[in-house]
């Protein structure tokens, strides 16, 4: 605010002595010029009736000649003055709107006004560097999972998209440089309520920049970076940044889990997919020839998994020099039958599309279709906005970066005990993900299931506790049980029981509820609403653990009371 | 030489100057205080005050206070000059007169403060 009354006045400065010029000069005149009064006798005109007459006569020209009729000369002066004051009225306004228009002076009151809005949030919000692909899906995401966001992007048009999205929750957006500390300072790194700093623009050197101008000025604020080169993810690893997210790796290891276990690979897109999304089905990738065109970071990132699961391959690259693919990698675009024919494609079981180029990806799997129709195609998709042509092209797999990198950094922040879940997972067979994945389709309906953490503590389960501690005992499928019909369970499955430092996977139904526990659940949403009405509710937890509704309110405790002694 | 500093000191000293030029003379005498000298005082004083405006130092803004000060003082004197002959039809009386002389007195002192300022941070600039 300080600083556009300063830029204002600044401004108005020639203005504003140009008015009280004219102003000055024509009350002089009046007050010099010989008039007649009345009886015809001389008369001059004061300064009073001088101010008064020029104030009226440069803003509305009206009133007529004031206190006699004017001589001649006094007309001629009129005549001029009048030319003076709306002229420099004019300007002075003129002036006055131009400045409003200012483009410097609306990027200071867009600055000033984001500066309040933040300053005045009062819930706990993320800061997002970059409203590019990714960031519009993960604010869109945590917005409506009741989580506020700040946002800064260079772009003028992203923020401009970000006003017009129609957000459930207030998201104050800046078009800034993330690179600058005051930028970062004012989006959120200087208020107590921000939670986490998550930075996805599309340069490794900005994220890198905010990670480290972060973590130095909040040491213990959780900060999330996107890296697509190891080098950066390497350099955010080694002060401190909690998670670093490479959406290449990412993508390349859950495909290499399709080839070794396709029910683990499920579990893992299940439990982590975004909201209303159809349900993925069962896919077993084939083994034999797989073809990869482009060997860039995408392109290293698979085959490095896809070796690893000893599955063969045959590169394809169109510049060696830059990439310097394994020997006997065939040159070329992978967009002609030529290519793919050298590559061998009619031998081969499948097909990785993965340049940087969307419209070279798609002619790639049509082209190698024609020469061998029965492919496993996989594709990456650089742009959000191709979305319908990918979808129209049929793909088996469709690697999408931005919304790899919003999934991923969704769950690290939704539910933290998701990654302990994951990471213990990995280690356990086939089967057992084989026996969870008919467990949680057997509670889901077409849509992917919702994860969610409840934490046993007075908080979020003021009930549970102070069920506990009357001493009795709550059990994990007391808790899943439906708050107004108490045969009916709800449709979900506890994956993980955090108690201390222990974790065990997938607890069993019987097991007692401590304080202080926190539970991983997968199922649908409507079962996490009603999980918190159970563990919420005094009464609603009783009926559900004795079946019996407890009376509300003294007289109805008291009569009951009563017919319990009757009995007695 | 810069212009922009000529104009602004140029200006301010006069704010003083023509203040003084008002105020100065039998304290009570109508004949002494002219009316043309006290608008143009107050027009002087305007100009200056406007010149100030944008500065963010801290000698701007004080200077700028200062000017405001004047400038009030002033307003207020043409204002009781104005509302005594013509508002009360009093007249300018000596008892009147002295009113506004020392009503202008004031804006002198704050335009003295305007200069001595002025002064100061020229001789503290030492080049």
């Amino acid at each position: 605010m300080q600083n556009i009354v300063f830029l204002v006045l600044r401004r108005m400065r020639l203005p504003l002595i140009a008015l009280i010029c004219a102003y000055a000069i024509s009350i002089l005149g009046f007050v010099l010029i010989d008039g007649v009064d009345n009886h015809g006798q001389p008369w001059h005109m004061d300064f009073f009736h001088a101010f008064y007459f020029v104030s009226f006569m440069g803003s509305t020209i009206g009133f007529g000649e004031i206190p006699y009729p004017f001589t001649d000369a006094q007309r001629l002066w009129a005549t001029l003055t009048i030319y003076i004051t709306v002229v420099t009225w004019l300007y002075t306004i003129g002036s006055l709107l131009s400045i409003v228009q200012d483009h410097s002076l609306r990027r200071v009151r867009a600055f000033t006004t984001f500066t309040r809005r933040v300053r005045r949030m009062r819930e706990p919000f993320y800061l997002v560097c970059g409203y590019g692909d990714t960031g519009a899906l993960l604010v869109r995401e945590l917005a409506s999972r009741d989580i506020g966001c700040t946002v800064i992007d260079i772009d003028e048009a992203r923020i401009q998209a970000l006003e017009v999205e129609g957000l459930p929750i207030h998201t104050p957006g800046i078009c800034a440089d993330a690179n600058e500390t005051e930028v970062l300072t004012v989006a959120g790194l200087s208020n107590s309520y921000c939670q986490g700093v998550i930075a996805v623009t599309n340069s490794d050197v900005t994220n890198l920049k905010v990670a480290i101008t972060s973590k130095l000025l909040r040491p213990h604020l959780q900060v999330i970076a996107r890296a697509e080169t190891h080098d950066a993810a390497a350099n955010m690893t080694s002060f401190g940044t909690d998670h670093v997210v490479n959406p290449f790796d990412t993508f390349a290891d859950r495909f290499g889990m399709m080839f070794h276990s396709p029910a683990m690979y499920l579990v893992y897109e299940w439990i982590t997919s975004v909201h209303d999304t159809p349900l993925k089905d069962f896919v077993v990738p084939p083994r034999g020839l797989w073809v990869i065109c482009g060997f860039g970071r995408f392109g290293k990132a698979v085959r490095k998994h896809l070796t690893f699961e000893g599955v063969q391959t045959q590169i394809i690259e169109a510049n060696p020099h830059g990439t310097q693919p394994p020997d006997g990698a065939v040159i070329g675009r992978g967009t002609e039958a030529i290519t793919l024919r050298q590559a061998r494609i009619e031998d081969a079981v499948g097909i990785v599309a993965g340049t940087d180029d969307d419209t070279n990806n798609l002619s790639i799997l049509m082209t190698a279709r024609d020469l061998n129709g029965g492919l496993f195609t996989v594709s990456r998709q650089n742009q959000r906005s191709n979305d319908a042509l990918f979808d129209a092209a049929r793909v088996n797999l469709n690697m999408q970066t931005s919304a790899i990198i919003a999934r991923r950094v969704l769950s690290l922040i939704m539910t933290p005990l998701l990654g302990d879940f994951l990471r213990l997972a990995r280690h356990r067979d086939e089967e057992w993900a084989n026996l969870l994945v008919s467990r949680v389709s057997g509670v889901v309906t077409e849509l992917s299931p919702q994860t969610w953490t409840l934490s046993i503590d007075e908080g979020k389960c003021p009930a549970v506790v102070q069920m506990l501690a009357q001493g009795t005992p709550v059990t994990i499928a007391q808790i899943m049980t439906h708050p107004v019909d108490r045969s009916r369970p709800l449709p979900c499955v506890p994956l993980l029981l955090k108690r201390g430092a222990n974790l065990e996977l997938q607890p069993s139904m019987e097991t007692p509820l401590e304080n202080g526990d926190q539970l991983l659940f997968c199922g649908v949403h409507e079962a996490w609403l009603e999980m918190k009405t159970t563990t919420k509710n005094f009464n609603a937890l009783t009926y559900v653990i004795t079946g019996a509704e407890r009376p509300d309110g003294y007289i109805w405790r008291w009569v009951s009371r009563n017919k319990t002694l009757d009995q007695s | 030489m810069n212009m922009e500093k000529v104009v602004f000191a140029f200006f301010i000293v006069l704010a003083l100057t023509i203040n003084f030029g008002f105020v100065m003379g039998e304290m009570s005498d109508p004949g002494h205080h002219n009316a043309y000298e006290l608008f143009s005082a107050l027009i002087i004083s305007l100009i200056a005050t406007v010149l100030k405006f944008g500065d963010r130092t801290h000698i701007g803004a004080v200077l700028l206070a200062t000017s405001l000060v004047a400038d009030l003082q002033l307003i207020v004197a043409a204002l009781v000059w104005g509302v005594l002959v013509y508002g009360t039809g009093t007249g300018l009386t000596p008892h009147t007169v002295a009113d506004i002389v020392s009503l202008a007195g004031g804006a002198l002192v704050a335009n003295f403060a305007s200069v001595v300022i002025l002064i100061t941070e020229t001789v503290m600039l030492r080049r």
